[in-house]
């Protein structure tokens, strides 16, 4: 295996002026499933860097709230084995952003471990930078004080108590870290939580071409093949040039359409035109989408505005347990009455607890849902709504602790599986999918800030550290490379 | 009367970050949308009745290039809290698709 060497990367590669700084993006997130013969056909177009992220809040608080990772550990390690091979053959950098769904410093080691062990078997000696962007709750309180956090609607100003209940708080990097690591010798980048775009526009940037091609580039690339016509294929090659950016699908069977490449804005953004990252805003207003060919879209005038350095923070807190139990429901007369059903056995429920554990239930909570009938809105349906045929319903207990609320699920099972319709009837059973019944669902976690902080420098939270071939492993405070 | 759904070809939505929801609306072509985009149904004040939120903070975008007016309004309770019912966001559409738009 031949060593690569980033400094090789520059404005004077031949390769740039050729087309462009070539982002081979291999899907929307490391291990949702690469496609080696996609990633071949990006080394092949000559690409300068395979980047992607791995994570995002998207998928809910729990991965924040407990460091754990939304894709399985053999996923992200099929993944990387790819990838790390490819990278190591072509001589090309590999930088992975918000590693491990959440990008706090647990979720970002598990990857680094998984990348070591890959390393291992494929006999790698790849030089990895390690960024981490896990926030410090004393630093964050003090960076609060001086007035330096900014809320975003629809939060208000940021107090301690508030930083404190969080179990971690990351802070989102920008591109200038992981240029910093590939100037430093990096061949692995692993980041922290990562705005999506910055580790796609990461090395376009760094190599000179266009902000705002770069950026609106990495905004289209971020989900992979969610640009194309067919979004089952995962990959894309990103080009920035001075002028702008050309996006095509890997597969030679997909296609960009000027269509697909402008929708993609829309997609998750609450404002289409504008995008706030660390240290600018991306302003697409008068982005001007073209066919290139049958199955490339070249997309020109996209601006960037420069901006004091901000990084965005995230947040999530542990709250409760949660136990839940479904039950199938087709009985006609309750399909009749479903509502009066439901608000009888929740009262019932109610009682029910009240007698068997009183005051040592707690601040708990019962949430009763009939999937089938208005489980997603929980609106009333309008009167006369045509009776549904079955129901899912949903038994949700909400309890300090697991075992309160399993309790409560407990108790509560002999009356969510028989609950007549009327006082009047003999005994009635409904179907149970499952034994036991209850299921312990684990903790709620729920996101707490929605937050900028201002910073000096886009290093001022980040810490590098340098792993690997070459170097000792260590760690260095304010992005000083070793 | 003309309702929404009448007049997309698709209308969807979906959490935009822990704290917003933004709903696209998808118009069958640039008649329609020329047609409808302004209407008083897709106002912020409508649509913050439907989803009883502040008026205020609902955004909306006329998007030419692909005839698509784009709404975005803050979550009642962020992402994913005890009472989550819709993760993603991705039915609140729903309760859209029969606004009426004339």
């Amino acid at each position: 295996m031949t060593a690569s060497n980033p400094k090789e990367f520059s404005m004077n590669d031949g390769r740039f002026s050729d087309g462009g700084v070539k982002v081979l993006v291999p899907c929307g997130a490391l291990g949702a499933g690469v496609r080696p013969d996609e990633v071949e056909a990006g080394l092949a177009a000559g690409a300068h860097a395979i980047a992607l992220d791995a994570g995002s809040t998207d998928s809910g608080p729990a991965y924040l709230g407990t460091g754990k990772s939304k894709y399985s550990r053999a996923a992200v390690k099929r993944d990387l084995s790819i990838l790390m091979e490819a990278r190591d053959r072509a001589g090309i950098p590999l930088l992975v952003g918000s590693c491990g769904t959440s990008g706090c410093d647990e979720a970002v080691d598990w990857t680094l471990e998984i990348v070591q062990e890959v390393a291992g078997e494929l006999g790698l000696r790849p030089r990895i930078a390690v960024l981490y962007s896990e926030q410090d709750k004393a630093t964050l309180k003090a960076k609060n004080t001086a007035g330096l956090v900014r809320a975003l609607p629809p939060l208000g100003p940021l107090d301690d108590t508030t930083v404190e209940a969080c179990s971690h708080i990351v802070a989102l990097l920008g591109p200038e870290p992981y240029i910093s690591a590939l100037q430093g010798g990096a061949e692995i980048v692993l980041g922290g939580r990562t705005t999506d775009t910055a580790v796609l526009a990461a090395v376009p940037l760094m190599l000179g071409a266009a902000a705002g091609p770069a950026w609106h580039g990495a905004k289209v690339a971020e989900c992979g093949g969610q640009c194309t016509v067919n979004p089952m294929n995962p990959g894309v090659l990103l080009s920035v040039d001075a002028e702008g950016f050309d996006i095509a699908p890997l597969s030679p069977d997909n296609r960009c359409e000027p269509r697909t490449v402008a929708a993609h804005m829309l997609y998750e953004n609450s404002d289409p035109f504008h995008l706030v990252e660390p240290g600018g805003v991306l302003d697409v207003t008068r982005s001007d989408y073209q066919a290139l060919d049958a199955r490339t879209v070249r997309v020109t005038g996209s601006r960037w505005e420069r901006k004091p350095y901000t990084m965005k923070l995230e947040g999530a807190a542990g709250g409760p347990f949660q136990t839940i139990m479904i039950v199938g429901i087709e009985d006609r007369a309750v399909m009749a009455d479903l509502d009066g059903f439901m608000a009888r056995m929740d009262e019932a429920l109610r009682d029910r607890v009240r007698r068997t554990m009183g005051e040592a239930a707690g601040d708990y909570d019962i949430s009763l849902r009939a999937y089938g009938w208005n489980a997603v809105s929980g609106q009333a349906r309008p009167p006369g709504a045509p009776a549904p045929l079955e129901v899912g319903l949903l038994f949700v207990a909400t309890a300090a602790t697991q075992a309160l609320a399993t309790q409560i699920a407990k108790v509560c099972n002999p009356y969510f599986f028989h609950f007549p319709v009327r006082r009047d009837i003999e005994l009635p059973s409904y179907a149970f999918p499952f034994s036991p019944a209850e299921i312990e669902r684990g903790q709620v976690f729920e996101f707490k800030l929605n937050h900028v902080v201002q910073t000096a420098d886009p290093f001022e939270l980040v810490r590098i550290r340098w792993v690997g071939a070459g170097v000792q492993d260590k760690e260095v405070r304010d992005g000083q490379a070793a | 009367m003309v309702k929404l759904h009448e007049v997309c070809r698709q209308v969807r939505s979906k959490n935009a970050g822990p704290f917003w929801v933004t709903a696209d609306l998808f118009f069958d072509g640039p008649e329609n949308y020329a047609r409808y985009k302004g209407a008083a149904g897709l106002s912020a004040d409508a649509v913050a009745k439907v989803f009883s939120v502040d008026p205020a903070l609902v955004k909306r975008f006329a998007v030419d290039n692909l005839s698509v007016v784009k709404i975005s309004y803050p979550r009642k309770t962020p992402q994913g809290g005890a009472v989550e019912r819709d993760m993603h966001s991705g039915q609140q559409y729903v309760r859209l698709l029969d606004t009426p738009l004339s």
